[in-house]
C-alpha cells in the first residue's frame, strides 16, 4: 500500500484530538523525532481504498504564535517548509463544537496557510446536550471548506471524515467567501516583511507580531542587521497599541461574522455538572481534601502497588538467570548472559510497574478533565519558584521513581518550565535510594527514641534523608531559571475544559504507548551501559586467583566433612568472587580514586561500590555484599552485611565506618544522579544528550559536595 | 483609572475593554478570547488565593491575579 498523501491533524488542546488520531488511524501509528526539538513526531496511516494517507498529529495549541522551536513545528509543517518532511497535501483542523468562538481563532490562522483544509466539529453530543445549534452547511459555504460533525469517542461522524479524506485535496483551496482583512497599517508591513525577507505571508506576520516569539528570533539570526528595520515596521503597524492585540481583535470580530446566525447557543448559560463538580472539587477545603487524597492514592500506588509487580519481575529475571546459568559452564559467558544481560534487562523492567500504574492515573485524570484542577489548585506554592502547577505531580510522581515523574512532564507546554522540572525531577528521594537508607540506618544510626517511644532518631533520619533532595531542589530551581533558562515569567493561562469521563481506550492506549517508549528507548540504552559496567567488573581476570582457589577448594574436599565441605566450599566462592572483583578494572578504579574519595571519609571499597551503583543505585547493597564476601544474596536487612560494614578497617586498623561516613554516604546516594535509566529516559524525553549530561553532571558535583560538608561537619559536631 | 480584571469577587463579571501591555502573557490572552467586548466573570479564586478561574465568553480559563491585572474593564 502506497503513502500518496501526508495530511496533518491540528486543533486546540482538549479538543478530542487523540481520540480522533486514534479512530482513523486505529494503532497503524508510529512515533519519531523532529530533528533538534523535544517534541515527538506522531504520525499514523489511514487506510483508503486502493491507497492510504499518513497522518500527522501536530501538538495542541491555540495559536501558531510560536515562542519556542517546539511550537514553530507547526507553522513550519503548516508552510511546508519543516526540513525532513515532504511538504503536506492537507489539514484537518479540529473545533471543539462546545466552544466554537475561541477554537475559530486558530482555525483563521491556518486558512492563511493556502491548504486544503477539512473542518472537523468535535464532540457535537456535548454541544447538543448543552443547547447548541450549529448549522453546518452554512459554515461550510462561508468558510469555503467541507465541515463534518463527529464524535470521535462514540464513532459517530469517523465515516464521513474518511470519505471527505477521499477527495482530500479538492482541485484548488477555495478563500474564505467572508476573507479576514487585517488593519491596513499592519498589512502593509506584514507585505514588506514578507517581501524584504522572502518570507510567506503567514511567516511574515509572526515575525511582525509575536515580539517575544521565535519567529521573530530566527528571523534576526538569519538577518541581525534587520532588527531596527523591523522595529520600525513594528513601530508604524502597531500606532502606539500592541500588534498581538490588533491581530485578536480583527481575529474575534471575522469569527463574530463567519458564526452569526450560524452558531445559537441558549440565551442562559445553565450550571452545568461539570460547574457543579467544579464548586467542590476547586473549594478551599474540599477541593484541598480531595486534592491531597488523590495524591496519597498516586504515590500509594506508584510506592506500594507496584511493590509486589515489581517483586515478581525480580524474582521472574533472578529464576531466569539461575535457569540458564545452571545450563552454562563458568566463565565469561555465563556471566555475561546471567549477571550483564538478564540482570541488565532486568534492572530496567522492574520500572514498568512504576510507570504503568503512573500513567494509568495521569491519563485517567488528563482525560477526565482533573489534571487541570490540579495545577489550579498547586500553581500558587510553584509559582513562588517560577515554576507553574503543571510541575506538582511530575515531581510529586519522582519521590517514587524519577522516570515516569520525567515522563509526565508532557504535559508541561512551557519549554523552560518543562526542562527545569525535568531537571530537578531526579533530586526527589525515589524508592530506589530506600535501601541504602535502610542498610547505613539500621547499621549505625542508634535506636534512641523521644517523646515517649513516639519518636525515634533512626525515623527522623530517614525523614531527613527523603527531605534533602527537595529542600535542595528549591535553590536549584531558582538558580536554573535565573541562568540556563532565563525568560520572563511563562503566563499561565490555562483553560480549565468542562469534566467528563475518561474514555477506557483512550486511557489504556497512552498506557500502553507510554509503556512501550520506556522498554523500547531507555531499555537500549541502560542496557548498554550495565554491559559496561559488567565488563568493568568482570575484566580482567588474573590466573593467580583461579589457581589458588582451586587449590583451597581441592584442600577442602580432602580435609573436611563432606557436610562441612559445602559450606565451606561456598565461603570459598564467595572469596574468589571478592578477590576477583578487587582484581578487575573496576577495582582498580576504585583504588585509584580513593585520593577523590577520602576527603568524604570513604575508603576505595566504598568508592567503588559508588561507582558500580552509578547505573542503579540499588546495586550498591549487591557490590558491597560481593566486596566483604558476603555472596550475591544479601539485601538491606541483611545482617551479615550490617556487621561487615560495622567492623571493617582502615589498613590501619580504624574502623571504616562512623556515623559521619554513614551520613556522608546517604546524601551523596540522596543527590546523585545514579540511575541510569533516569539518564536515557531525560535524553528521550529532551530529545538531546546535552541536558542528561548537565543533569547527571550537576548532580554528581552538588552530591560530592554536600557529602563532603555532611562529613567535615557532622564529624566536627560529634568530636 | 478603570477597574481591572484582578479586583473583581467571586461572582461579579465585566466587558472587557482593553489589554494593556506587550508581551507573551497578554498575547496568550488576547488569542485565548480577552478581547474588546468579551463577557468575563470571575467565578472563584483557588485555595491559596492564585489562580483565578474566570468565565470567558463560555468557557472556564485559568490565569494569575497578577496577569488578569493586564485586563481593563469597561
Amino acid at each position: 500500500m502506497s503513502l500518496q498523501k501526508t495530511i496533518a491533524l491540528i486543533g486546540n488542546p482538549n479538543t478530542g484530538k487523540t481520540t480522533l488520531f486514534n479512530a482513523l488511524t486505529g494503532l497503524r501509528q508510529r512515533v519519531g523525532n523532529y530533528p533538534g526539538v523535544t517534541v515527538e513526531r506522531k504520525s499514523g496511516t489511514i487506510p483508503l481504498q486502493g491507497s492510504a494517507i499518513e497522518l500527522i498529529d501536530l501538538p495542541g495549541t491555540y495559536s501558531l504564535a510560536a515562542q519556542s522551536p517546539d511550537e514553530m513545528i507547526a507553522v513550519d509543517l503548516l508552510l511546508g517548509q519543516q526540513s525532513g518532511s515532504a511538504p503536506i497535501d492537507g489539514v484537518i483542523v479540529i473545533l471543539d463544537a462546545t466552544n466554537l468562538q475561541r477554537n475559530c481563532y486558530l482555525l483563521s490562522q491556518i486558512l492563511e496557510c493556502g491548504l486544503p483544509i477539512l473542518v472537523v466539529l468535535n464532540m457535537i453530543d456535548a454541544a447538543r446536550k448543552s443547547g447548541i445549534r450549529i448549522d453546518v452547511r452554512r459554515l461550510s459555504a462561508r468558510l469555503g471548506v467541507p465541515v463534518v460533525e463527529t464524535c470521535a469517542r462514540t464513532g459517530e461522524g469517523i465515516r464521513d471524515v474518511l470519505q471527505v479524506l477521499c477527495q482530500l485535496p479538492p482541485p484548488l483551496p477555495t478563500p474564505p467567501v467572508t476573507p479576514l482583512t487585517l488593519p491596513a497599517a499592519l498589512a502593509t508591513a506584514q507585505a514588506a516583511v514578507a517581501e524584504t525577507a522572502e518570507l510567506s505571508a503567514v511567516e511574515a506576520l509572526r515575525v511582525l507580531v509575536d515580539t517575544e516569539g521565535y519567529a521573530a528570533q530566527r528571523y534576526l539570526q538569519r538577518c541581525p542587521e534587520c532588527a531596527d528595520r523591523l522595529a520600525e515596521w513594528r513601530r508604524t503597524a502597531a500606532n502606539g497599541t500592541s500588534l498581538a492585540a490588533i491581530e485578536a481583535s480583527s481575529r474575534y470580530t471575522w469569527i463574530r461574522q463567519l458564526l452569526r446566525d450560524v452558531v445559537a447557543t441558549p440565551a442562559v448559560r445553565t450550571k452545568s455538572w461539570s460547574d457543579r463538580l467544579d464548586a467542590v472539587l476547586t473549594h478551599k477545603i474540599w477541593g484541598t481534601l480531595t486534592f491531597s487524597m488523590v495524591t496519597i492514592l498516586v504515590f500509594q500506588s506508584i510506592y506500594a502497588w507496584a511493590g509486589p509487580l515489581m517483586d515478581c519481575i525480580d524474582w521472574l529475571f533472578g529464576t531466569l538467570g539461575t535457569t540458564i546459568g545452571a545450563y552454562l559452564p563458568r566463565g565469561a559467558l555465563r556471566s555475561l548472559i546471567v549477571d550483564g544481560i538478564i540482570g541488565g534487562v532486568g534492572s530496567v523492567l522492574v520500572f514498568l510497574p512504576q510507570i504503568l500504574f503512573l500513567f494509568l492515573f495521569i491519563a485517567i485524570m488528563e482525560d477526565c478533565g482533573y489534571m487541570a484542577r490540579a495545577a489550579f489548585l498547586m500553581d500558587r506554592l510553584l509559582s513562588r519558584l517560577g515554576l507553574s502547577g503543571k510541575s506538582f505531580i511530575p515531581l510529586l510522581s519522582s519521590f517514587a521513581c524519577a522516570i515516569p515523574g520525567i515522563m509526565a512532564t508532557r504535559t508541561i507546554e512551557d519549554r523552560r518550565d518543562r526542562l527545569v522540572t525535568i531537571m530537578v525531577a531526579p533530586l526527589m528521594s525515589c524508592s530506589a535510594r530506600l535501601p541504602v537508607y535502610t542498610i547505613l540506618i539500621a547499621a549505625f544510626i542508634p535506636a534512641h527514641a523521644y517523646l515517649g517511644g513516639w519518636l525515634g532518631l533512626q525515623g527522623i533520619v530517614l525523614f531527613a534523608a527523603y527531605s534533602i533532595g527537595l529542600f535542595v531542589a528549591i535553590p536549584v530551581i531558582w538558580l536554573l531559571k535565573r541562568t540556563l533558562f532565563r525568560a520572563a515569567t511563562p503566563a499561565f493561562v490555562m483553560e480549565l475544559p468542562p469534566y467528563k469521563w475518561p474514555s477506557l481506550s483512550l486511557v489504556g492506549h497512552r498506557v500502553y504507548e507510554r509503556g512501550m517508549a520506556f522498554v523500547r528507548r531507555a531499555g537500549t540504552i541502560i542496557f548498554a551501559m550495565t554491559i559496561v559496567v559488567w565488563a568493568l567488573s568482570y575484566f580482567p581476570r588474573p590466573a593467580g586467583i583461579a589457581q589458588k582457589y582451586a587449590g583451597q577448594r581441592v584442600a577442602t574436599a580432602v580435609l573436611h566433612h563432606p557436610a562441612e565441605a559445602a559450606a565451606e566450599l561456598a565461603r570459598i566462592d564467595r572469596e574468589e568472587a571478592g578477590a576477583y572483583l578487587r582484581a578487575s578494572a573496576m577495582g582498580h578504579l576504585g583504588q585509584w580514586i580513593e585520593p577523590v574519595v577520602k576527603p568524604l571519609g570513604w575508603d576505595w571499597r566504598i568508592g567503588m561500590a559508588t561507582l558500580a551503583s552509578f547505573p542503579a543505585r540499588e546495586v550498591i547493597i549487591a557490590v558491597l555484599g560481593t566486596i566483604y564476601n558476603l555472596g550475591d544474596a544479601v539485601d538491606e536487612t541483611s545482617a551479615g552485611l550490617q556487621s561487615a560494614l560495622r567492623t571493617a578497617h582502615w589498613p590501619d586498623g580504624r574502623l571504616v565506618f562512623s556515623i559521619p561516613v554513614a551520613l556522608s554516604i546517604m546524601v551523596f546516594f540522596a543527590l546523585c544522579c545514579q540511575c541510569g535509566a533516569t539518564v536515557a529516559t531525560i535524553r528521550r524525553e529532551t530529545n538531546s544528550w546535552q541536558y542528561a549530561w548537565l543533569t547527571f553532571g550537576y548532580m554528581t558535583i552538588l552530591a560530592y559536595g554536600a557529602a563532603f560538608l555532611t562529613y567535615r561537619a557532622t564529624e566536627w559536631f560529634l568530636g | 483609572m478603570t477597574k481591572r480584571l484582578n479586583t473583581l469577587r467571586p461572582g461579579e463579571r465585566g466587558i472587557v475593554e482593553a489589554i494593556h501591555g506587550d508581551s507573551a502573557v497578554t498575547q496568550r490572552l488576547a488569542e485565548m478570547g480577552m478581547v474588546p467586548g468579551a463577557t468575563c466573570e470571575v467565578v472563584r479564586y483557588a485555595p491559596l488565593g492564585d489562580p483565578i478561574d474566570i468565565l470567558l465568553d463560555g468557557y472556564h480559563l485559568s490565569l494569575r491575579k497578577r496577569d488578569a491585572a493586564h485586563v481593563s474593564l469597561a
